[in-house]
């Protein structure tokens, strides 16, 4: 067992300060908790702390993380979490910032595993450092929850996960989510068009959407699809060239403050009267938009989190702890952070370990499990118990009286926009969805 | 037709920005020999202050638009000047002299520097100032839409050019800066202060691109990394008109944005490629650009 009595535990807890970033960007740096259990279990937490996606997603899901682990220790979580820390252990966690690419992430990932010897790792937003880092974490052993990261091929690319989990939805569900929404709610559009970022997130998103729209609105045309650089800012042509389509539907997959432009731009130039949008991940700019997306607009939150996120205890304790901290309700990339917290709190308590749970007893763990979270009950259900299965929502955006609500929500159930168990998920749409059920 | 139409609005609207971005950074080459890679850190402390600025404004209860543009001119020139002003006068003062090379990497370095500065005032979060892009509102051509704010954005980038052009050209401390721009010592030996001359120039440069940043602020969302991505593109115009040259920063930014335009058109999947296949393809049968002149070098 670690002498964990070596490590130091820090008394105050991170971010929320420009200048903590600034030291994160530069290196690792403490996060956690009060110090009064003779052992700590050690987790890593990785996310954003610099560069353009940090202040939409890695800011606020390093926030969501650090009130969970606070009430955690504190033992103030509602039931079934109102335990005092980890398996009784005190959480510790040390901050890396995700920005650098992959290269750097891997060489970042085994330094928290080897140097700052954690017990467990939470992280990665981005979809090329989830690719990374599941490798790394079987070959290393290491229990490693990703969060947030969107791609369906991260379970391709591990041949029997033994270590690697993750406690969010893939863009499969997003996109075939949002055919299903528009199937249901705008029959009637016949012309598609779309704007992405030009990476592997948007021109995934697109495809996964394409294929899902031929399956589930197959009278409708795709027209265009732009692809506009990551951060680009500006949009004015892309918007030139989609309104010269006389697009019903704009679907975007963009984020952030690339995201939250796009919409801005294209509502002062009309386009957002001409054609509905849908955003896969409009939910971050729910609190953000301040009227400046029209009344109707779709948005998506990657799952039940932000203002999808049910009623339940957990949630409604969430969402209160969230704005008495940072003034404002929490955004999807919050929930999810929190969840995984509670995934790795979950996992840790129903080890059975004496002391530090190790990656194996954590792993066994979680498999397959279903627990409680602020989305509601999350099933372990697929890549053999290593990934979530949970519903995908989406709503129309509303603005009135400076006050921004959600409103026609419609939640598809896992099974209903995810590919069953040791299926290509692409191979699932075109083949029109076998062993879909969304009852 | 309407797309004909359509890429020539948005070629020239997207050249009007390009030009402002590239303008001082190309003034500062032209005259100093230094490849400015901070220019970026400029534009971006331009955006931030002006948003910054118009988000103080318009949580005041203000309304008037032209007072929102005079706060987004004069937050971005008092950055800019100050910002290149310290810059100049705090280190490349000390460096001058030095090699081309050696100069590049040093702004480098400050560019480094000023994105964490940055980070450490404003944060990571985004911030939006888009009130006066929003409140010009928008003309209709068909099913075509121009923003307002973007056309003005186009003026400006006029005004700037033929500023620019009859003070270089039409004034005599403009004379002066040719001077310098065709011999430096020599300009020297006749009595010009040439290093008070650089203060001026780079300040002058530095508030071009703050001003750019200011400019642009109301439409984008101002994030961290926001100079950094705009430099790359400055400095794809410069180098395709010919670094140092005005004319060539105009012509450039307009090949470049007639062809992002044609391209985002026809065939958006080339939108990236297009650029650096025009910048490309302009230095193979020019390398030093459009307007670039080739300097013989002193024995």
């Amino acid at each position: 067992m670690k002498n964990s009595n070596q490590r130091p535990i820090w008394q105050k807890t991170l971010l929320g300060t420009a200048t903590s970033v600034a030291m994160a960007s530069v290196g690792v740096m403490g996060m956690a908790a009060t110090a009064s259990a003779e052992e700590s279990f050690k987790v890593g937490f990785v996310t954003f702390l610099s560069g353009g996606a940090s202040g939409p997603f890695g800011v606020p899901a390093a926030q969501g993380a650090e009130i969970v682990i606070k009430a955690i220790n504190e033992g103030s979580l509602p039931a079934p979490y109102n335990t005092k820390g980890v398996n009784g252990l005190t959480l510790e966690s040390v901050v890396v910032d995700e920005a650098g690419g992959p290269t750097k992430q891997v060489e970042e990932y085994r330094n928290l595993v080897q140097r700052q010897d954690v017990d467990a790792v939470i992280g990665y937003i981005s979809s090329g450092d989830c690719l990374a880092i599941g490798p790394v974490a079987e070959e290393m052993k290491m229990f490693t929850i990703a969060f947030d990261c969107g791609t369906s091929r991260l379970f391709q690319e591990i041949e029997d996960p033994q270590y690697m989990f993750r406690t969010g939805l893939d863009a499969v569900a997003d996109n075939v989510g949002a055919a299903r929404y528009l199937a249901e709610t705008r029959p009637d559009a016949v012309r598609i068009a779309g704007i992405q970022q030009n990476y592997a997130w948007g021109q995934d998103s697109w495809q996964d959407f394409t294929l899902a729209m031929a399956q589930l609105m197959p009278e409708a045309e795709i027209v265009n699809n732009q692809t506009p650089q990551l951060f680009q800012g500006s949009y004015s042509t892309e918007i030139s060239a989609l309104q010269t389509e006389r697009p019903d539907i704009v679907h975007s997959s963009m984020w952030g403050g690339d995201m939250e432009s796009f919409t801005a731009q294209a509502n002062v130039r009309g386009l957002l009267s001409q054609a509905t949008a849908i955003l896969t991940t409009g939910e971050s700019g729910l609190h953000r938009f301040d009227g400046q997306a029209p009344n109707g607009t779709i948005l998506g939150g990657r799952g039940p989190f932000g203002g999808f996120m049910p009623e339940n205890d957990l949630s409604e304790w969430f969402t209160q702890t969230y704005v008495a901290e940072h003034g404002t309700p929490p955004s999807y990339p919050a929930s999810k952070a929190a969840q995984a917290v509670l995934a790795l709190k979950f996992a840790a308590d129903s080890s059975g370990a004496e002391g530090v749970p190790s990656s194996e007893q954590l792993a066994a763990a979680l498999k397959g499990a279903e627990f409680e979270s602020v989305s509601g009950t999350v099933r372990m259900a697929l890549a053999g118990g290593h990934q979530a299965l949970q519903p995908m929502s989406y709503g129309e955006y509303h603005f009135e009286n400076g006050e921004a609500e959600l409103r026609n929500v419609r939640s598809y159930s896992g099974e209903c926009v995810s590919a069953p168990d040791g299926y290509n998920a692409q191979q699932w749409i075109k083949e029109g969805f076998p062993g879909v059920d969304c009852n | 037709m309407l797309t004909v139409w359509a890429i020539l609005i948005d070629g020239f609207i997207y050249a009007s920005w390009l030009f402002l971005v590239a303008a001082g950074l190309t003034v500062i080459y032209g005259v100093m020999r230094i490849l400015n890679m901070a220019h970026g850190s400029l534009y971006a402390l331009g955006a931030y202050a002006a948003a910054s600025a118009l988000g103080w404004y318009y949580s005041g209860g203000g309304e008037n638009l032209v007072m929102a543009f005079a706060i987004i001119a004069a937050s971005a020139i008092l950055i800019g000047a100050l910002t290149g002003l310290a810059i100049e006068r705090g280190i490349l003062r000390l460096m001058y002299g030095r090699d081309e090379i050696l100069m590049l990497l040093i702004t480098f370095a400050v560019l480094l520097i000023l994105e964490d500065v940055m980070k450490l005032i404003w944060g990571t979060t985004p911030y939006f100032a888009y009130q006066p892009y929003a409140a010009l509102g928008r003309i209709n051509i068909d099913v075509l839409t121009v923003s307002r704010y973007d056309l003005l954005v186009l003026v400006v980038s006029v005004v700037i050019g033929v500023g620019l052009w009859f003070w270089l050209e039409r004034t005599k401390i403009g004379k002066i800066l040719r001077s310098i721009i065709h011999d430096r010592e020599v300009s020297e030996a006749m009595g010009v202060n040439v290093r008070r001359m650089f203060t001026i120039t780079f300040m002058i440069g530095a508030t071009l691109g703050a001003l750019a940043g200011g400019i642009t602020a109301p439409i984008i969302s101002v994030v961290p990394g926001l100079g950094i991505e705009v430099i790359v593109l400055a400095f794809a115009v410069v180098v395709t008109g010919g670094l140092g040259s005005i004319t060539g920063a105009a012509v450039g930014a307009v090949i470049v944005g007639l062809a992002r335009a044609t391209s985002i058109h026809t065939m958006p999947e080339l939108e990236l490629f297009i650029i650096y296949a025009v910048m490309a393809g302009v230095l193979i049968f020019r390398p030093h650009g459009l307007f670039g002149q080739v300097i013989a070098r002193k024995i």
